[in-house]
């Protein structure tokens, strides 16, 4: 059975689902694989939707994956009306629009029953804060547990109704998230013959730089 | 103790007789009955267990009597990518191990972190808490590098003296043969290494 179109379940999500709002969020890329974003107060309702829904039956969720998006900047070109020499014109301007980062979760759902999938669906945290919270989709998808656990071990995200939220990569006293994108692991850098990236980055910082006598080396012990 | 003249041993040897030392004899003895503790961590595991298995047989060198008891066992085999949350155990496991004990590290993880040495979660070494005898390099090394590392382990036994000055270490009360356990912090080890043992490498050279 062939899946229907991504925009065929989203208006049938929303007529099914009283309140849902669904957004198709595009992929540009190679894989062209657009995915469904779910508000986070509806998203186990259409979670159970897409589940038992007789033509869809995505029965098995296969990957569930965190995904940390930092604060940025987004140019934008806005028509602005300007008084330029007495005269009303319409000029473009480029205005900087700073977008809040936010921390993801990205499931991949499949149908074993009839053989159709993917279905991608996020869900957006609020911010990147400490705390950030998503509902789990566990009681619906008991394959999502270990991972929506690995996803609060590595970015921090709080799966709420989630039936064992602990650490499973990293032990229970460890407070960072390492997966996040502004991660700084300890400072235990040690000596290494061919540093580079960022391996030479934290090597400058420990080995200062002396004046190259055979051109095959730039960093050297601090005496 | 005196050393026997080896002419005189071979000679005495074409007679009929054999003479040996109480040293030669207790390192025969335990070179040739290595029982490995029974662990493995990582994809050196599968090497270890190619290496016990009949087409490479560790049971040529004695060495096939894998113990599940750390009590039992004289040699570990650090086979495989040691993670924090791991090396607390390792460490707890080698000081269960009754003396003499031994440790060979095997492959690039064990011996350095190897490909994850920058992760966050991988032990740059095990090195840095229990003292290792031998090293064998290779991600993963094949079953004749750890039968050549078995060897080498096989040689040092061989030639660990039982008295004097420069007798081995298990012999010495004053050597430890425990060795603290690391504790969980909030963003790494705790210590990060051993201090005692563990020194990072340094580069010297002449200006």
């Amino acid at each position: 059975m062939t899946l229907e179109s991504l925009d065929d379940i989203k208006a049938r999500i929303e007529a099914f689902v009283p309140g849902a709002s669904v957004t198709i969020i595009p992929n540009s890329s190679p894989a062209n694989q657009p995915s469904l974003l779910l508000d986070n107060e509806h998203a186990a309702a259409v979670a159970k939707f897409l589940r038992d829904d007789p033509t869809l039956r995505l029965d098995y969720c296969s990957n569930v994956t965190g995904v940390d998006w930092l604060d940025r900047k987004v140019k934008k070109t806005i028509k602005v009306k300007k008084v330029i020499d007495g005269e009303e014109k319409e000029v473009d301007e480029m205005r900087e629009e700073l977008v809040p980062g936010y921390l993801e979760a990205v499931y991949h759902l499949f149908s074993i029953a009839h053989k159709h999938g993917p279905v991608v669906i996020r869900m957006r945290t609020a911010n990147r804060a400490e705390g950030a919270r998503l509902p789990s989709l566990t009681p619906i998808y008991r394959s999502a547990e270990f991972q929506e656990r690995e996803i609060f071990d590595l970015y921090g995200v709080h799966f709420e109704n989630h039936p064992d939220l602990r650490r499973i990569l990293m032990w229970d006293e460890f407070v960072d998230h390492p997966m996040r994108k502004d991660y700084r692991e300890p400072d235990d850098y040690e000596y290494e013959p061919t540093p580079h990236d960022d391996v030479l980055e934290k090597a400058k910082r420990h080995y200062t730089a002396r004046p190259q006598l055979d051109g095959a080396e730039n960093v050297t012990a601090q005496p | 103790m005196s050393e026997i003249d080896e002419d005189l041993r071979s000679e005495l040897q074409r007679q009929g007789v054999w003479v040996t030392s109480m040293q030669d004899l207790y390192n025969w003895g335990r070179r040739n009955s290595i029982w490995p503790l029974q662990f493995g961590l990582a994809c050196c595991a599968i090497e270890m267990i190619a290496t016990a298995a009949s087409r490479y047989d560790i049971a040529r060198f004695g060495g096939e009597v894998f113990r599940p008891s750390p009590r039992q066992a004289d040699l570990m085999i650090v086979a495989g990518t040691v993670t924090k949350k791991m090396a607390p155990q390792i460490v707890r496991l080698y000081n269960q191990m009754p003396d003499p004990k031994y440790v060979i590290s095997m492959g690039a993880c064990a011996i350095s972190g190897g490909p994850f040495k920058q992760g966050y979660n991988v032990l740059k070494g095990i090195d840095r808490y229990i003292p290792v005898d031998v090293y064998i390099p290779g991600c993963p090394p094949r079953p004749e590098a750890l039968l050549h590392a078995f060897m080498e382990l096989q040689r040092k036994i061989d030639s660990q003296k039982l008295t004097g000055d420069t007798k081995a270490e298990h012999l010495d009360p004053s050597q430890p043969s425990e060795f603290p356990v690391p504790a969980f912090g909030e963003h790494d080890l705790e210590p990060a290494a051993n201090p005692d043992m563990f020194h990072p490498p340094k580069i010297e050279r002449q200006s």
